[in-house]
């Protein structure tokens, strides 16, 4: 494994760079599969049927709640990457667990949330608008879940085998799909809570 | 027993039971003879765990011929039933059926892995690289698609198979009209495979990017390649329309969601314009590649360089822009109304344009060349006239008022498969004829070939012309049978007789391929055809590391001009060559996800998240895995490469 040490640790080896941007490239992917969850919503917001409209079922705080979370916790994986690449693996360490506890609190708020919407009476089953607004919530929420394994048998990594090119391409790789989920809540805040509550 | 009453047919017939006994009696007879000859340590070993991009290729080949046969085995039901007027051949049912699975297994199951046994084949070769970017993933991606080809397929003998049309549209599709678990079937097979799709896609797309051979400008990249990174970049982006198209239908089937329901607010259109977005630029998925083929086969048998390399390239390029903007001239009678019609009409008539120009250039690559007719070129030659037909059925279906005419009749089964077995079928069988001697180190028999070629032009033609006349006279698709007074069976049984010709053709093939094994030679050197591109410059068999050095390239011809302008290709000292190893985990996770599949067809919960837990576990275990694959040492290089017969 040819090593260049001119590139930053994620980037220094051939195999890492077609990591990167294989990465990208599924990152184009997701864009299109939450680009279709939103049109479909978009579609749908309107056809509630004989169940609640948007702005009967929306409240701002926990929704607050969880977008403060998130946003902080994008910020706080950028700085463990950035610890990454001064080479301080438990400064690092640190704040991806930080970020991570900060998921783990974003999904609890929205497993809240959407007992809520049970509550009131917006289940799964109750129209198309609730339908597409718990498939679009969920399949975020899913990816979160998912994210929050991975980053911890990331975490594992790093302390165990320390920063090698591989552990920080993972990770690097990692902050990318967190970044990611937060660039998708932004819209999802816009375009589906705020938009609903007015 | 009320558990297994959830797994008998709907539908039977002495066919279904006849297919039932021999599935049972194939599945033994494999088993049998593996141990038999004791090739279980081999299969494993070889096949089922290889990360080796040739042999994942040849896999994709093997499924895509086998799902040929069971297509047209269709097909030909189809045709038997409606050759003669009032046939009772099959009843209403069974026909819906047929013609469902037909064209899930023709698109989804015979022609993508057909084109990805291409992509997997030559992509590595073409641009002078190892492997592709990431192998394990792309041994995942196989078994994916492979283990929802097999889901999809045992749907007839178990629980019935889908029967609301390869488009599925709802509400037809939705609980009410469709009870029975067939269109279950149909969400999560074919949600399995695109999964697969999808990741060949991100594979490829990093490949072609970041793996080029020294010196292999993008422009300067062989035209299939193109072709293969721009049906892969299509595949990327219309992908996850279809994931969450499926979806939404499997939670409505499922869960009793309301997406494309009837009542509560559920919208069907919404599921006919997600099924399109991702349908229409699928269909440009599967020809470009077959575009690329022609490319590579007309200029090696005109002994001419491809006339026009950048426009060949810059109407890819806007025909892949284009795909994503003509969706909704699958349903122009559907009810958006005269403006969106219009624009829809005129977009899709604006493929028209950037497809003539690549029509117009292969036209002048012959100009003037010293033609062979060898069967490659044959099919190649028989493309151009039978595909602009397709075409220009096509232009006519595009103008939206005339479409009203033409909806949902024969006239438009005659266009796709106008443009699909011509363009597509055609093209795979050239390809297969003309890469044979490069994968198994021998050619397919030239005289039987031809036989297979004229039985398979001859009967399509008599298969699909007449149903542009029944089409305008006003025979509609997807009908069982029709009545005498319609006047139709004339030319039904004209339809049937080419279908059974073209039968007759595929037959040849396999005939071919036999017949070739036995008699043909197998010292045929590594450039039987005198062909151009980089594939043909390393030896045959193709050791597994492709190429003992890298090649140096200087244009897209790179090996034609090795051979008459004396470029080096190979230059420099033998270097230690890292290989990535094999795995059985990719393999597996294609296993647990056909059990997870069938576990949701039949809304068995707890199998289900048992191997969707699974399929998690394995994941996390790739995680934590260190696998810095292997090296191949400068002597057992030097090694291979002597036996091979000369040093490259």
């Amino acid at each position: 494994m040819k090593i260049d040490h001119s590139q930053p640790l994620e980037y220094s080896t051939h195999q890492n760079q077609l990591n990167i941007l294989g990465f990208w490239i599924f990152l184009g992917a997701e864009i299109m599969l939450f680009g279709t969850l939103f049109m479909g919503y978009f579609t749908l917001e309107g056809r509630t049927g004989a169940g609640p409209t948007p702005a009967q079922i929306f409240e701002i705080t926990p929704v607050l709640i969880e977008t403060f979370v998130l946003l902080t916790s994008s910020f706080t994986i950028g700085l463990g990457i950035h610890a990454m690449r001064l080479g301080r693996k438990n400064a690092m360490l640190s704040f991806f667990a930080i970020t991570l506890l900060l998921g783990l609190v974003f999904l609890g708020v929205e497993i809240y949330e959407f007992m809520h919407y049970y509550h009131v009476g917006a289940t799964y089953q109750t129209s198309a608008f609730t339908a597409a607004l718990l498939t679009t919530l969920g399949t975020h929420g899913a990816h979160v879940t998912l994210g929050l394994f991975w980053g911890l048998f990331i975490i594992l990594q790093v302390k165990k085998r320390g920063l090698t090119p591989q552990t920080a391409n993972k990770s690097f790789i990692f902050s990318l799909y967190w970044h990611f989920l937060d660039v998708v809540w932004i819209f999802i805040f816009s375009f589906i809570y705020l938009k609903g509550m007015m | 027993m009320e558990f297994f009453e959830r797994f008998a047919i709907p539908h039977p017939s002495p066919a279904i039971y006849a297919s039932m006994v021999a599935i049972a009696l194939v599945t033994i007879g494999i088993i049998a003879g593996l141990t038999y000859f004791k090739k279980w340590g081999y299969l494993w070993r070889e096949w089922l765990t290889t990360v080796d991009h040739k042999k994942i290729g040849i896999m994709y080949l093997i499924s895509a011929l086998l799902m040929l046969f069971r297509g047209g085995v269709d097909a030909i039901m189809m045709r038997a039933q409606l050759s003669v007027p009032d046939a009772e051949l099959l009843d209403a049912q069974h026909y819906n059926e047929i013609f469902t699975t037909h064209g899930v297994v023709m698109i989804i199951f015979m022609a993508m892995p057909f084109i990805f046994a291409f992509m997997n084949l030559l992509v590595p070769l073409q641009i002078g690289a190892r492997d592709v970017a990431f192998p394990r993933l792309n041994a995942l991606s196989f078994w994916l698609f492979f283990a929802g080809a097999m889901l999809f397929n045992i749907s007839f003998v178990i629980g019935g198979s889908p029967d609301a049309g390869w488009t599925s549209y709802f509400p037809l599709a939705g609980n009410d009209f469709s009870q029975h678990v067939g269109t279950n079937y149909y969400m999560i097979a074919i949600q399995i495979s695109g999964i697969g799709s999808l990741m060949t896609g991100i594979n490829m797309c990093t490949t072609i990017l970041k793996m080029r051979a020294p010196g292999m400008t993008l422009m300067k990249m062989p035209m299939f390649t193109w072709s293969a990174f721009i049906a892969n970049l299509i595949i990327v982006f219309a992908f996850p329309v279809l994931t969450v198209a499926l979806l939404m239908g499997t939670t409505d089937r499922l869960f009793a969601t309301n997406f494309f329901t009837s009542d509560n607010g559920g919208m069907d259109m919404l599921w006919a314009n997600f099924f399109w977005i991702w349908g229409h630029p699928e269909v440009y998925i599967l020809i470009l590649p077959a575009f690329g083929l022609y490319s590579e086969i007309i200029p090696t048998f005109s002994r001419r360089n491809l006339y026009g390399y950048k426009p060949m390239v810059w109407s890819m390029v806007l025909i892949s822009f284009l795909s994503f903007l003509v969706w909704t001239h699958h349903f122009f009678t559907m009810g958006q109304g005269a403006l969106t019609n219009s624009i829809f009409s005129i977009t899709t008539m604006a493929i028209a344009v950037p497809t003539g120009v690549k029509i117009f250039n292969w036209l002048f690559t012959m100009y003037k060349g010293k033609i062979r007719f060898t069967v490659p070129m044959l099919y190649s030659v028989a493309f151009i006239p039978l595909f602009t037909v397709g075409g220009v059925t096509g232009v006519m279906l595009a103008m939206s008022a005339a479409d009203y005419q033409y909806h949902n009749t024969m006239f438009l089964v005659a266009h796709f498969h106008n443009t699909i077995i011509p363009g597509v079928v055609f093209a795979m069988l050239a390809g297969l004829t003309y890469y044979w001697p490069k994968f198994f180190g021998f050619m397919l028999n030239e005289k039987i070939g031809k036989w297979a070629f004229w039985s398979l032009t001859i009967g399509f033609v008599l298969a699909f012309f007449p149903m542009y006349i029944t089409g305008l006279d006003g025979q509609a698709r997807r009908m069982y049978t029709y009545s005498e007074a319609t006047g139709f069976g004339p030319l039904n049984m004209v339809s049937f007789i080419g279908a059974a010709i073209m039968a007759i053709g595929f037959v040849l093939i396999l005939w071919n391929v036999f017949y070739s094994f036995k008699n043909s030679s197998r010292e045929i050197g590594s450039d039987p055809w005198d062909a151009r591109s980089l594939e043909w410059a390393t030896h045959t068999p193709i050791p597994e590391y492709n190429f003992a050095r890298l090649p140096h390239v200087n244009s897209s011809e790179a090996f034609w001009d090795a051979k008459m302008n004396g470029h080096q290709l190979f230059r420099g000292e033998y270097e230690e060559i890292h290989m990535p190893s094999s795995s059985g985990v990719p393999f597996i996770m294609g296993m647990i996800f056909f059990v997870a599949g069938f576990s949701f067809v039949f809304s068995l919960w707890i199998p289900a998240v048992i191997a969707l837990l699974g399929i998690f576990f394995c994941m996390a275990l790739r995680s934590f895995e260190k696998d810095d694959g292997y090296h191949i040492s400068v002597e057992e290089i030097k090694e291979t490469e002597r036996k091979l017969g000369g040093a490259k």
